[in-house]
């Protein structure tokens, strides 16, 4: 009798402990007390205000990109062709603030790597142009569009705006080159509506509430996206891997931008810059912060009276962007000229790879991307 | 002394204690491989990689491409014919095998767990568990046996008793007790459990965790032994294996730890336990059961004597090193140091080809999955093999005198990260050994304690 209560008992406990372990379906948690950080609260101003401000204002200036292709494609002329130029570049800028997060809608459309993956294929693109065959949404054809296929498009055809502008006006070459040129602007300003129209739609709501702390929640998700944009994108993909750091010889072919040969830097900057802005949760619109990476680590700081890693961040980031600045715009050239800038800059990004990836990550109690192989 | 070895070996206990083990070791065993199976473990941790980290010695064992599969469907049939009792004594030489082979495969796969598994298959080898409530016995009533040895069971409560007090042992350090680490990262993290979820993020919450798995660990083996006590002991067994289920991911390990701490129990709880499940199975008992005397067995309790004595010993092998053990992980493994530390690092390699001098950084993804990359960049023996394998592998491309340096932080506990491994040192050009690693770069902290 008192061994059948005892194991009642058992029972019991482990059914409540049980039903409390498997209900987590997030957002629950509506008894929020002061000493616990609010994630919620940070989800929130991640999507409200900068996350969907930064897609519509690259949407906006996708838009006008278009329209400036497509008045270069009906009056090809070396003045419509600069105005094309100018749209692409403020385009390509703004890019560098989405760009970081591949989450929902975007992961799904592969939206970075249909936008930027440089060093574009050129060969394939004058195929495509020559048969006028071509198919985007092809995995194996993500090296011939977006941003650098752009970018060779109207800055890599020839050594003189003249000659380019005759590429879209002589009768042999003009219906293959028009067609891609708005092909490609067209893909792109296609897929940021998607993400844009997405974000507007079911996805916030998702977003936001999925508060877990497991790795499937919002917070584990876009840091790890965010470590892996900077990490790979950012760090190498920007510069180490153009100043040869992990290959034998510089590769200075490999930079972004590489035909316009002037915008290069800006687009590092900018990319830095809204690395550190996500970090500290500035606002896309206004110089105001709010609940942050950097709020919640000050948080737990106080938990552990710990060192004060976001301090040591934002002193990186804004080490970084003082080292970055000393390039040149044409970064291809820096690499043959000057290669010592471009790696002193790798090192100062890299730091923060450590801070981030290893002590931010650390006291946030996030795990890297892996297997969800136990633990013991 | 001599006598009162005579008589301990003499004693007897029943047969069901050992058989119940056995189901319910089989049982678990039967789960988790499927458990494993159903995840697409074996595909992601032993088929997709392309480099594996072996243990010092064990470079042999190396996992089979897609024949690994086999291993672990071996692995649920033996477990299955464990449980059921059938050809007992080839079915678990065959699951301890293919088990131990499995977790020799890649040590970034390393729990405790999985080396406990290993230790009580081991111990279940030289153990008559078939002697009831198996097919074996069922089939050939000759094997019926309602007695045996008492040492027979008690090696396994011996083992219980290694693992909980040893790991109660290393927790008795500053960084547990004093300031409460790992506990204070990992507990906040779990915001999200309702009742649970808020009172985690308190300081003192985080002190009575550690604190009191410390005084748990400790405490439990004895709660256990003393009759008095046992029945309070095992509930808490069951409460603290299942809040370390929820709050973290620890697979199927509390459960093993809750089914295995039943062996506590007397035989008339397991004869219990037997008979009502052969009731529920329709199944008819066995009557003639021998009262067996068999020749006494001095091989099996040697190797066993000696299996215990080692498992005493081994987890000491640390104070052999000089160097903090966190820091440097000699002497980490093997030893019930479970959920201790909160480790984090990064190792950045750089390759150089010293006759033309001209180097290169290693992007590790390209070598290694993220799994392989996050235990490797805090452990010592594989960065070493992790640069003896890139060093090889760049020297196929025709380049000679390859060497590899890597370039490394790791952070402890909440402490900020630091610099790990000597930057200057071509890990090439050093042998893997089980002699302090010199080029390991010195913890500018102290944790103190055992």
């Amino acid at each position: 009798m008192k061994r059948t209560k005892v194991w009642g008992f058992i029972i019991l406990l482990s059914l409540i402990v049980f039903a409390c372990s498997t209900s987590d379906d997030g957002g629950g948690t509506s008894e929020e007390t002061d000493d616990n950080f609010n994630r919620s609260a940070m989800l929130i101003n991640w999507a409200d205000n900068i996350i969907i401000p930064a897609y519509t204002a690259f949407n906006a200036d996708v838009a006008v990109m278009v329209q400036a292709s497509s008045v270069f494609t009906e009056t090809p002329s070396e003045a419509n062709l600069q105005n094309l130029r100018n749209a692409w570049k403020d385009a390509y800028v703004s890019f560098q603030s989405v760009s970081m997060f591949e989450i929902g809608k975007a992961e799904e459309l592969n939206f970075r790597n249909r936008l930027n993956v440089y060093p574009t294929d050129v060969t394939s693109i004058e195929e495509n142009v020559s048969n006028n065959t071509y198919n985007f949404s092809l995995p194996s054809n993500i090296a011939i569009q977006g941003f650098p296929a752009i970018d060779y498009l109207i800055n890599g055809l020839a050594g003189t705006d003249a000659e380019i502008v005759a590429f879209y006006n002589s009768e042999s070459t003009a219906t293959g080159y028009n067609g891609y040129l708005n092909e490609l602007t067209n893909t792109v300003l296609e897929l940021s509506t998607t993400v844009l129209n997405d974000w507007e739609g079911s996805y916030r709501s998702t977003f936001v509430a999925g508060t877990s702390s497991s790795a499937t929640g919002s917070v584990d998700k876009l840091v790890n996206d965010f470590l892996y944009y900077y990490e790979k994108s950012l760090r190498a993909g920007k510069i180490g891997i153009p100043a040869g750091v992990f290959s034998v010889d510089p590769l200075p072919e490999k930079v972004e931008a590489l035909y316009s040969k002037e915008i290069g830097k800006e687009l590092l900057l900018a990319a830095i810059t809204a690395s550190q802005n996500f970090f500290n949760g500035k606002s896309f619109t206004s110089a105001s912060e709010g609940e942050s990476l950097k709020s919640y680590l000050d948080f737990l700081n106080t938990i552990k009276n710990g060192d004060d890693l976001s301090t040591l961040i934002n002193n990186q980031f804004d080490i970084s962007k003082t080292k970055a600045a000393e390039l040149g715009n044409d970064l291809a050239l820096q690499v043959t000229t000057d290669n010592s800038k471009m790696t002193e800059t790798y090192d100062e990004l890299q730091r923060n790879v450590i801070l981030l990836k290893v002590d931010m990550l650390q006291a946030l109690s996030i795990n890297v991307d892996f297997v969800d192989a136990d633990g013991d | 002394m001599e006598t009162y070895f005579n008589t301990y070996f003499s004693k007897e206990t029943k047969t069901a204690n050992l058989a119940v083990f056995r189901v319910f070791f089989g049982i678990m065993m039967f789960f988790s491989t499927l458990r494993f199976l159903s995840y697409g473990w074996v595909d992601k941790l032993y088929i997709q990689p392309k480099f594996f980290f072996s243990y010092y010695g064990f470079e042999w064992i190396k996992p089979l491409g897609v024949y690994t599969y086999a291993l672990f469907i071996v692995c649920l049939i033996s477990s299955f014919l464990i449980i059921i009792g059938y050809k007992y004594r080839y079915s678990i030489i065959v699951f301890f095998l293919c088990f131990t082979y499995i977790e020799l495969m890649d040590k970034t796969t390393y729990l405790n767990h999985y080396y406990f598994v290993s230790c009580l298959s081991f111990l279940l080898l030289f153990l008559p568990a078939n002697r009831r409530f198996s097919l074996d016995a069922y089939l050939d009533n000759s094997l019926n046996q309602e007695y045996i040895p008492k040492w027979n069971v008690d090696c396994i409560k011996v083992m219980l008793f290694i693992v909980y007090f040893y790991a109660g042992l290393a927790k008795l350090n500053s960084d547990w007790l004093l300031d409460a680490m790992p506990l204070k990262i990992w507990l906040p993290s779990n915001y999200d459990l309702p009742i649970l979820g808020s009172l985690l993020q308190k300081e003192w919450v985080h002190y009575a965790f550690s604190w009191g798995g410390a005084l748990y660990d400790l405490m439990i083996p004895f709660l256990l032994l003393y009759k008095p006590t046992r029945w309070f002991g095992f509930f808490m067994v069951v409460v603290f294996h299942v809040l370390t289920r929820i709050l973290f991911p620890i697979g199927v390990f509390p459960f093993v730890m809750i089914v295995s701490a039943l062996i506590f129990f007397d035989s008339d709880f397991h004869e219990k336990l037997i008979h009502k499940a052969s009731k529920l199975l329709k199944l008819k008992p066995l009557n003639n059961s021998v009262v067996g005397q068999r020749s006494p067995r001095k091989i099996p309790l040697l190797i066993i004597g000696l299996f215990l004595l080692i498992q005493l010993l081994l987890p000491w092998r640390y104070l052999l090193y000089q160097n903090e053990l966190f820091w440097t992980e000699e002497g980490y493994r093997f030893s019930w140091r479970v959920m201790l530390m909160e480790k984090a690092g990064y190792a950045q390699f750089k390759v150089v080809d010293s006759t033309s001098g001209k180097s290169f950084l290693i992007d590790n993804n390209d070598f290694l999955t993220s799994f392989q990359e996050k235990q490797m960049s805090t452990q010592p023996d594989f960065i070493l093999q992790y640069a003896h394998y890139l060093a090889d592998h760049f020297s196929e491309n025709g380049a000679k005198n390859i060497e590899v340096y890597v370039e490394s932080y790791v952070a402890i506990n909440g402490r900020l990260s630091q610099p790990y491994v000597d930057p200057k040192v071509d890990l090439a050009k050093e042998k893997d050994s089980f002699a302090p690693k010199n080029w390991i770069l010195n913890f500018n902290d102290d944790i103190k304690g055992l």
